[in-house]
């Protein structure tokens, strides 16, 4: 059963923005909010050279790094062709306005 | 779970099979292949598309096939879309299938080998074949033509068997086709029947340097000869050639390479208008409104193609209606050519042999092997000729498409743009000289092998995609011009030069800069989503590249009324402080002028001591940066140093960043002007000022120029009479003195011509140009006209810039007192 844990709420990101989620012992997450209001998360690392993805501009389903403006697809976490990598997603719920990370082990 | 939009496909449905219209593709060649790209990346369900080929072959690089032929490359390395591709898009690929009728009132094809397909569109991309000069003998045995991979392969073959070969025809082609013979072992001659060697694209001293350097080679001549007869010799194959005098060559192949004819007789026997190719309007359009033609086998507005760079462009049009676009006209292409013979250096372009009211500018240097035309008419270039040294070619391709008055660069044009070499390149300009393990791109650590290994393997054109695939010329940019070289000579007449004036602002808008900025001003528009709707945006969001770009476009096109978009902005600006490689920023509380207190130092120390600021360090702006602090502690080290009067340097910014100074008149024995004191106040005036990229001054109390003012956007030198203001240099990437504007004689009007012309820059300038690029675009002697002779317009500039100033608030003390700014900077816990 996976357990969830309530972060915030949809309007603490802005549109075409990202919020930093630390956790104590494990790398940080990014949180994402599209112009549609879909939500993603991400590690905060970029694959390329580990850059804080949240602090990239987000486009459509993208995020450009700020570092070395590799994209990366927040669905899937794929750096765009022809570069290579991929960074891990992490599973968000969105219900009622709140946003919630799944809760397990800190696997990720 | 996650918070992807709900699927509505949890309940299996009827599959509905939606009917597509059905686009037809005769020929399979690189134009039209091109033309099935472009439109499948702006509407890639649009069409059932189907591609007939008469080759064996998917799409392939034909401009390859010399490299495949000298050995240089196989066979399977020039391919450019493999089987897989035409499977992942859908496409219904025919191979060896040549199309023999075209039935327009049924609007179906019909092939040799027995299939017919229906079509709502039907793109012609048939190409060319080679000419044949129809003489007896033409068709024996050994005679080859130089068009496709069986010609080649045909060639190869009797290259292994044969030691002798003619080479009918010394123009591009034929050259290559000597030059790959000769290198696989054959003793080769060429005969041509004009003077000169490619003299649709050399002018006679060019091709006279050509020749020499091809027969150290070990290439022979035969000019102004021309062939009357092929002979046959007793074992049935080509033994000889006769020419006009009744003189006779010995040879056991013969390759024809005398030009190329638009392959028109399928459309032709389909009742379509040809002449000279089938005749097609500015949007590709045959006289059959169904039916687009595209490629070598086009004649538009009288020219049939046949360099691969004007097909490309053509192909991008064609997509463009055929994705119902509807927007993009094709209005003919200045060519230019490059021999791909490897080791020579060789371009032309435009009317290089000039007309009667033409005049040249010729540079010769035979021992050297050096040789330089260009063909001026009135104020404009319109043609070259460059043999040897070619560094410079994109440059004046750039110059000859966009038409451009060349006027003051009259004196130095032929010595070139000297853009090359300033920083980590040795001042090496050629690239064709430099060895494979040679670092091109000093940011990414990329060299020449790897540029000229991924250009190949991955059929790249465009400078934007070998920055894609290599990283190479994707940082500073400082290398552009070197990859733009090793392009060109590897893919010769396929490169493609950057489009120069006519530059789309980036992938998600055919619009240039120049048309979005017309738009944000004349409709009045203020938001983001406003123009991306007027301008019909391809992508929904924008990317990395347009969204800073708007978003400047709007706050400087429309002050006090457009709003910020914090989500647009790079995150230096969005947090008002630069990103380091760890993720953490470095603070730059501003200066003025370089000059500090001891108040201010104490504030600047305490917050290094309260913050643990790792390292500080004086800059070259005259300011202290304190590098290593936290995301979450800027706003809190802000408040603490405004406390003081600090307020923000800008140093992260596309705005005012600095306003160096000497001590001037106040301190310096030397000193003839008050440098301290104008610096101040300029850097007061501008405050807050965005621009296009960083803005960079200096004041300097005398010519000793202590604040270095020759590179600085605006540098300005005290003197005893006044102040001489100069502008456009540059100290970065590439090092550029800044070019006299005027000299002025009081501080006020230092005040209103720097300030007048920094608002035309804002204005006209594109996104992310330094004043440099700028500069050298739109002309000196039009800046000087604008903010030094016209006093009007010169009061209005600065009036503008003072409106845009207005009120221009410190954004750290902004940040650091309104709650809502800063969710931005903390962080959330898990």
């Amino acid at each position: 059963m996976t357990q969830w844990k309530k972060i915030c709420t949809l309007d603490e990101i802005p549109r075409l923005g990202a919020r930093v989620v630390a956790r104590e012992t494990s790398p940080n997450i990014a949180l994402f909010r599209t112009a549609e209001d879909q939500v993603f998360a991400l590690l905060d690392q970029c694959p390329h050279k580990q850059g804080p993805l949240s602090q990239g501009l987000v486009t459509n389903t993208h995020v450009t790094c700020p570092l070395h403006g590799w994209k990366i697809g927040l669905v899937n976490g794929q750096a765009q062709e022809p570069d290579v990598g991929c960074t891990a997603t992490i599973p968000v719920h969105l219900e009622d306005g709140w946003i919630s990370l799944e809760s397990g082990p800190e696997s990720h | 779970m996650t918070a992807h939009p709900p699927l509505n496909s949890l309940q299996p449905g009827p599959i509905v099979e939606r009917t597509r219209p059905k686009l037809v593709m005769v020929g399979n060649g690189m134009a039209g292949v091109r033309a099935l790209e472009e439109l499948l990346k702006l509407a890639p369900d649009k069409y059932d598309i189907t591609v007939f080929g008469s080759e064996p072959h998917p799409n392939y690089n034909r401009i390859l096939l010399s490299p495949v032929l000298a050995g240089e490359m196989t066979l399977k390395e020039i391919i450019l879309n493999d089987v897989d591709w035409y499977e992942d898009h859908g496409i219904k690929l025919n191979t060896s299938s040549r199309v023999t009728r075209i039935d327009r009132v049924s609007r179906q094809v019909f092939s040799a080998d027995g299939r017919v397909e229906k079509y709502d569109r039907l793109l012609l991309a048939t190409g060319s074949t080679p000419f044949i000069l129809p003489i007896p003998g033409h068709d024996l045995p050994g005679v080859l033509s130089y068009r496709d991979i069986a010609d080649t392969d045909a060639m190869i073959e009797a290259a292994s068997r044969y030691h002798h070969a003619v080479v009918i025809g010394g123009g591009l082609l034929g050259l290559e086709a000597a030059n790959g013979l000769r290198q696989r072992g054959m003793t080769v001659t060429v005969v041509h029947v004009m003077p000169w060697l490619m003299e649709r694209q050399l002018d006679r001293p060019a091709a006279e340097l050509l020749k020499k350097s091809l027969e150290d080679r070990g290439l022979q001549f035969k000019l102004g000869c021309e062939t009357s007869e092929l002979i046959r010799g007793e074992d049935g194959r080509v033994c000889a050639l006769r020419f006009k005098d009744g003189t006779t060559l010995a040879t056991e192949l013969v390759v024809m390479s005398v030009g190329i004819r638009p392959n028109t007789a399928l459309a032709e026997s389909a009742g379509l208008f040809c002449h000279r190719g089938i005749v097609v309007n500015d949007t590709l359009q045959t006289f059959d409104p169904r039916i687009y033609a595209v490629g070598e086998c086009v004649s538009h507005r009288g020219i049939a193609y046949g360099l691969v760079a004007p097909l490309f462009e053509q192909a991008k049009v064609v997509a463009n209606h055929l994705a119902e676009y509807g927007i993009a006209r094709y209005k003919g292409s200045v060519t230019s050519t490059k021999l791909k013979v490897t080791g020579i250096d060789l371009f032309s372009a435009g009317q290089f042999m000039g007309t009667d009211d033409s005049e040249d500018i010729v540079l010769s240097d035979p021992a050297a092997g050096i040789y330089k035309k260009l063909v001026l008419e009135g104020d404009q270039l319109v043609g070259a000729v460059l043999y040897g040294d070619t560094a410079d070619s994109a440059w004046y391709m750039q110059l000859l498409k966009d038409a451009r008055k060349v006027t003051e660069l009259r004196p130095h044009l032929l010595f070139g743009q000297h853009h090359l070499g300033d920083s980590g390149h040795k001042g090496e300009t050629q690239a064709a000289s430099l060895p494979d393990h040679a670092e091109i791109c000093g940011c990414n650590g990329v060299c020449k092998g790897t540029i000229v290994k991924t250009i190949k393997e991955k059929g790249l054109f465009t400078l934007e995609e070998v920055r894609q695939h290599t990283k190479a010329s994707s940082s500073c940019g400082s290398c552009t011009g070197l990859v733009e070289q090793l392009l060109a000579s590897t893919v010769g007449g396929a490169y493609q030069p950057t489009e120069g004036l006519r530059q789309a602002l980036c992938g998600c808008t055919d619009h240039t800069h120049e048309e979005v900025r017309k738009a944000i001003r004349e409709e009045h528009l203020l938001t983001i989503p406003q123009v991306m709707a007027f301008l019909v945006w391809k992508t929904p969001n924008g990317c990395a590249t347009c969204r800073p770009a708007l978003n400047y476009y709007l706050i400087s096109s429309w002050p006090h009324e457009a709003r910020d978009d914090p989500q647009s902005r790079f995150i230096n600006e969005r947090a008002h402080a630069n990103i380091q490689k760890d993720g953490t920023f470095s603070v730059v509380p501003r200066l003025w002028g370089g000059l500090t207190t001891p108040t201010e130092l104490r504030a600047i120390a305490n917050a290094a001591e309260k913050y643990a600021v790792p390292t500080l360090k004086i800059t070259g702006g005259q300011r202290i940066d304190l590098l290593g602090v936290k995301k979450k502690d800027l706003p809190h080290m802000w408040a603490d140093l405004a406390e003081s009067g600090l307020v923000s340097g800008h140093a992260y910014g596309k705005s005012l960043r600095t306003v160096k100074t000497c001590v001037g008149s106040e301190h310096c024995r030397f000193g003839t002007q008050r440098s301290m004191a104008l610096g101040v106040r300029l850097e007061k005036m501008l405050f807050g000022m965005w621009s296009p990229h960083k803005v960079k001054l200096a004041v300097s109390g005398c010519p000793r120029n202590c604040a270095e003012s020759g590179i600085k956007d605006v540098g300005i030198i005290g003197v005893d009479s006044g102040y001489e203001i100069y502008v456009a240099g540059n100290g970065g990437i590439k090092t550029v003195v800044a070019q006299f504007l005027c000299k002025i004689a009081s501080d006020d009007e230092v005040l209103e011509v720097v300030g007048a012309f920094l608002q035309l820059y804002r204005e006209q300038a594109r996104y992310l140009d330094r004043t440099v690029h700028w500069i050298e675009r739109v002309g000196l002697d039009f800046v000087k006209q604008q903010v030094v002779e016209d006093l009007e317009q010169r009061r209005a500039l600065h009036e503008r810039l003072l409106f845009a100033l207005q009120n221009a608030s410190d954004p750290w003390t902004e940040i650091a007192a309104n709650p809502s700014h800063l969710k931005e900077f903390e962080v959330m816990s898990f």
